[in-house]
């Protein structure tokens, strides 16, 4: 039986960068808040410290800071008909854990999406015609545009202190900066992040062909940045360590350097971490949550926390299953077309390239994941799709984000994978190779999916939440399209020899490519098609708030993370501004 | 001469030393020079001797002669051996992750398509018993001898077998366990010292990798077109 504890204003469950956002939001509103962390706690001075955080073999080999499979997974299949089988240990994605989330892994890349992607059925609708959209295509507008959220992005950054150069500063074009991004509100809080040698070389071959090369915008600061917060991030040291790695100088933004820092000292505020929740109570007829189940994983003891409002803030499998084993909303049906919880999961459609040039000395271990030049010309509608038989697109980088030993050595295909000539090749190498990118769109597919699986449990006894994901027609012909232009690119820096690297037919849980996942609980205009409405607020229940990626109707050609965190600040702002003043439902069904 | 630590020391490492040569299989397979440069180079970097926590002999002796293979001494660097390859692999099998942890072990275990990932029950310090186990198995169908006693030559071919996938281990696959083997050997190589392999940060300085910085930033302008050079750092030697 649950222990029952005394009912606050407000739980988070999860303590990523939206559980830390909503929370900071909330209790500065006066609000009593409970975050609930299944992992442990992480701060930077305990735990982002030299020489201890400059550890390949730990970090990115052993994936120290992501969750923990044997208590919480996922299983995975490619189209309905297989078996799904559990994610063991994590592949090609990795999801973090503890305070502070993936956010304290991740590279930093901080985009916002286009004006267009907002209303992208309607804006393929209005330049192709309505019926050049495939009826297994379930992209949607989002019900909220980019200039709504704009000045929510513009705060999102100034948490971060963003580095980049603007390309569209209230309407006009500036050079050198992406001409293609929404106007801006302000400059970049910070000056970009240097470029790599190669990044100048790619900038140079993409001007040469007509494209805009610009520096990539990241929530790296390249200077020390007094944050919205008062809180003080350092500068990049382009050490190398970065991907998987947190940053010991508080120059990579993440929830425990820029939000933490306050909210651990609000009155208001209480943490309580290993607090894995277990099942949201729902209060069907009143569509309300009541409060969440929480077990505490240091004693095994059950609790429950009542709640004036729930904010769901785990990752994308987490907030689904959350609500498929609650029974809020009803569940997607992928024959059938109907029901909204676990449909419009997608992804992030990645492809690359590598490229030597023998007479180039790259210095690769230096380096930051922002340390990237990328170009914005075959992204979303920045071009003219007609006759090319797909739809979507994405950014190209050309970056270096460190070359640590393990993991970051380049040979060209075809080198032995052992023995002295491996040695020679690996050795005449190292110095002298450039690494290319594409972040391809994944736009939503009738046969991608998130729903419970009926045979694997978690550690809890709880069912797993089920991916049914496979790469469709129209992203594989996308990720050609793209990779054809980088190509070009890539013969104009007259590299010695070149490898592109095209995605495999199906898409496999092994090896790493993106932890971008996206969808399950997607935003909308009304509760047929969507799971919550354009505050983030649930449908079904109104006093639920879901928070993330897993709102996003699809998955345009950017990391997502910058667009999460101005949603947070968007919803905070609602609940806030409107729901506390009047709880119920913000937008009329 | 019991109570000298000096002494003691001494003769510990020398204990060490011949442990190595032992595990190596170094009399039947390698040529006099290498068998040569091998025991150099052991000399050169080891300071502790070898004691292994999981590994049985006759699993030193395979990962002996499979890091030694895969990483021969040359003009580049010692053997796989010497730079501690097999110490880190020890190391990393009585570890927590090679006891399995972090790893969604329930069932029903199934084989599953390859895109669906590894699906043994194995913790990974049972996944390398097992498959060196039926590396030998197969070594002595097809020469006649484990592993560990081919010659240099066949070591090679029997490991392009088995990442081929064409090395018929019985129930079990060659390839899958030829891509865990190379993986490990190479973070027991490339790996920070204090994991116990890249004895020296021998593999690093055949990289020109400089390690642990204490910063870049005054640097990427500055080395632009110029190979930046230092010697490697540690988490040792900042600890």
């Amino acid at each position: 039986m649950a222990t029952r504890l005394k009912e606050v204003d407000a739980v988070m469950v999860g303590m990523g960068w939206t559980g830390a956002i909503l929370a900071r939001e909330l209790s500065k509103a006066g609000l009593d808040v409970v975050g609930l962390e299944r992992g442990q706690d992480r701060t930077p001075g305990e735990d982002f410290i030299l020489p201890s955080v400059r550890d390949e073999m730990k970090y990115a080999q052993r994936l120290e800071l992501m969750s923990d499979n044997s208590i919480d997974t996922i299983t995975f299949r490619n189209a309905p008909a297989e078996t799904a089988l559990p994610i063991r240990r994590w592949g090609a994605f990795l999801p973090g854990e503890g305070v502070g989330g993936s956010g304290i892994h991740w590279g930093g890349l901080h985009w916002r999406n286009l004006p267009t992607d907002f209303r992208i059925r309607s804006a393929l609708a209005e330049r192709y015609g309505a019926k050049a959209i495939p009826d297994d295509m379930t992209i949607t507008d989002w019900p909220v545009s980019y200039d709504e959220l704009e000045p929510y992005y513009d705060r999102f950054d100034k948490l971060c202190g963003v580095s980049g150069k603007a390309g569209n500063l209230r309407g006009k074009i500036i050079a050198g900066g992406n001409p293609f991004e929404g106007a801006r509100s302000n400059e970049y809080p910070n000056q970009p992040i240097k470029s790599s040698r190669a990044g100048l070389m790619f900038a140079d071959a993409a001007k040469s062909l007509g494209y805009h090369p610009f520096p990539i915008p990241c929530a790296i600061s390249s200077a020390a940045y007094k944050n919205v917060e008062g809180v003080t991030l350092g500068a990049c040291e382009y050490c190398g360590y970065c991907n998987r790695m947190a940053c010991e100088t508080n120059a990579k933004a993440s929830a425990n350097s820029t939000v933490m820092p306050v909210l651990r000292y609000e009155p208001k505020f209480e943490l309580r971490t290993r607090a894995f929740v277990t099942k949201l109570i729902y209060d069907k007829p009143g569509k309300k949550i009541t409060g969440v189940l929480y077990t505490d994983l240091r004693t095994g003891e059950e609790y429950e926390q009542p709640a004036g409002i729930v904010v769901l803030s785990s990752f994308v499998f987490g907030n689904t299953q959350q609500l498929l084993l609650a029974g809020i909303g009803e569940p997607y049906d992928a024959t059938t077309g109907r029901g909204v919880v676990g449909r419009n999961y997608a992804y992030q459609f990645e492809a690359g390239a590598e490229a030597f040039f023998e007479d180039r000395e790259m210095n690769p271990f230096m380096g930051s994941a922002g340390m990237n030049v990328a170009i914005d010309d075959f992204n979303g509608e920045n071009f003219d799709h007609a006759g090319l038989g797909f739809f979507g697109g994405g950014y190209f980088t050309c970056g270096q984000a460190g070359a640590p030993p393990i993991g970051g050595r380049a040979v060209p295909h075809g080198t032995p994978a052992w023995g002295s000539d491996w040695k020679r090749a690996t050795v005449k190498w190292y110095h002298h190779f450039a690494r290319f990118n594409t972040q391809g769109s994944v736009y939503a597919n009738r046969s991608n999916f998130i729903d419970l699986d009926p045979v694997y449990k978690d550690a809890l006894g709880r069912p797993l939440a089920r991916l049914t994901y496979n790469g469709t027609d129209n992203d594989h012909a996308m990720s050609r399209y793209l990779l054809a232009r980088l190509e070009g690119i890539i013969k104009a820096m007259n590299p010695t020899h070149y490898e592109m690297h095209s995605r495999p037919r199906n898409f496999t849980i092994v090896p790493y490519q993106s932890t971008h996942n996206t969808g399950g609980t997607m935003m909308g205009a009304d509760p047929k098609s969507s799971v919550v409405n354009r505050y983030l607020q649930s449908w079904d229940a109104h006093n639920l708030f879901i928070q993330g990626a897993s709102v996003f109707p699809q998955q345009h050609g950017y990391n997502p993370t910058g667009t999460v965190g101005a949603l947070a600040y968007w919803s905070a702002n609602a609940i806030v501004s409107q729901y506390l003043k009047k709880p119920g439902p913000l937008v009329a069904a | 001469m019991a109570d000298d630590p000096i002494e003691r020391r001494r003769f510990l490492l020398g204990a060490g030393l011949a442990g190595t040569a032992v595990a190596a299989g170094l009399a039947p397979g390698l040529p006099a020079p290498e068998a040569q440069a091998q025991a150099a180079a052991a000399q050169a970097s080891n300071t502790e001797p070898d004691t292994f926590l999981v590994l049985t002999a006759t699993e030193q002796a395979f990962l002996s002669a499979t890091a030694d293979t895969m990483i021969p001494a040359d003009e580049l660097s010692p053997s796989g051996t010497a730079c501690g390859v097999v110490i880190f692999i020890d190391r990393q099998l009585a570890s927590a992750w090679g006891g399995g942890a972090k790893m969604y072990r329930g069932g029903p275990f199934q084989k599953g398509k390859p895109e669906q990932g590894y699906q043994l029950s194995l913790t990974p310090r049972e996944f390398f018993q097992a498959g060196i186990a039926a590396a030998n198995d197969w070594s002595r169908a097809t020469h006649g001898k484990d592993f560990d006693r081919l010659s240099v030559a066949d070591r090679n071919a029997a490991l392009t077998a088995m990442q081929e996938g064409k090395a018929e281990f019985r129930g079990f696959s060659s390839r899958a366990f030829f891509g865990q083997l190379l993986a490990i050997t190479m973070q027991g190589f490339f790996s920070d010292p204090i994991y116990g392999g890249n004895r020296n940060k021998v593999s690093w300085q055949m990289l020109g990798f400089p390690g642990l910085p204490a910063t870049y930033a005054d640097k990427i302008d500055a080395y632009r077109d110029k190979r930046y050079v230092a010697p490697p750092q540690s988490i040792s030697d900042f600890s």
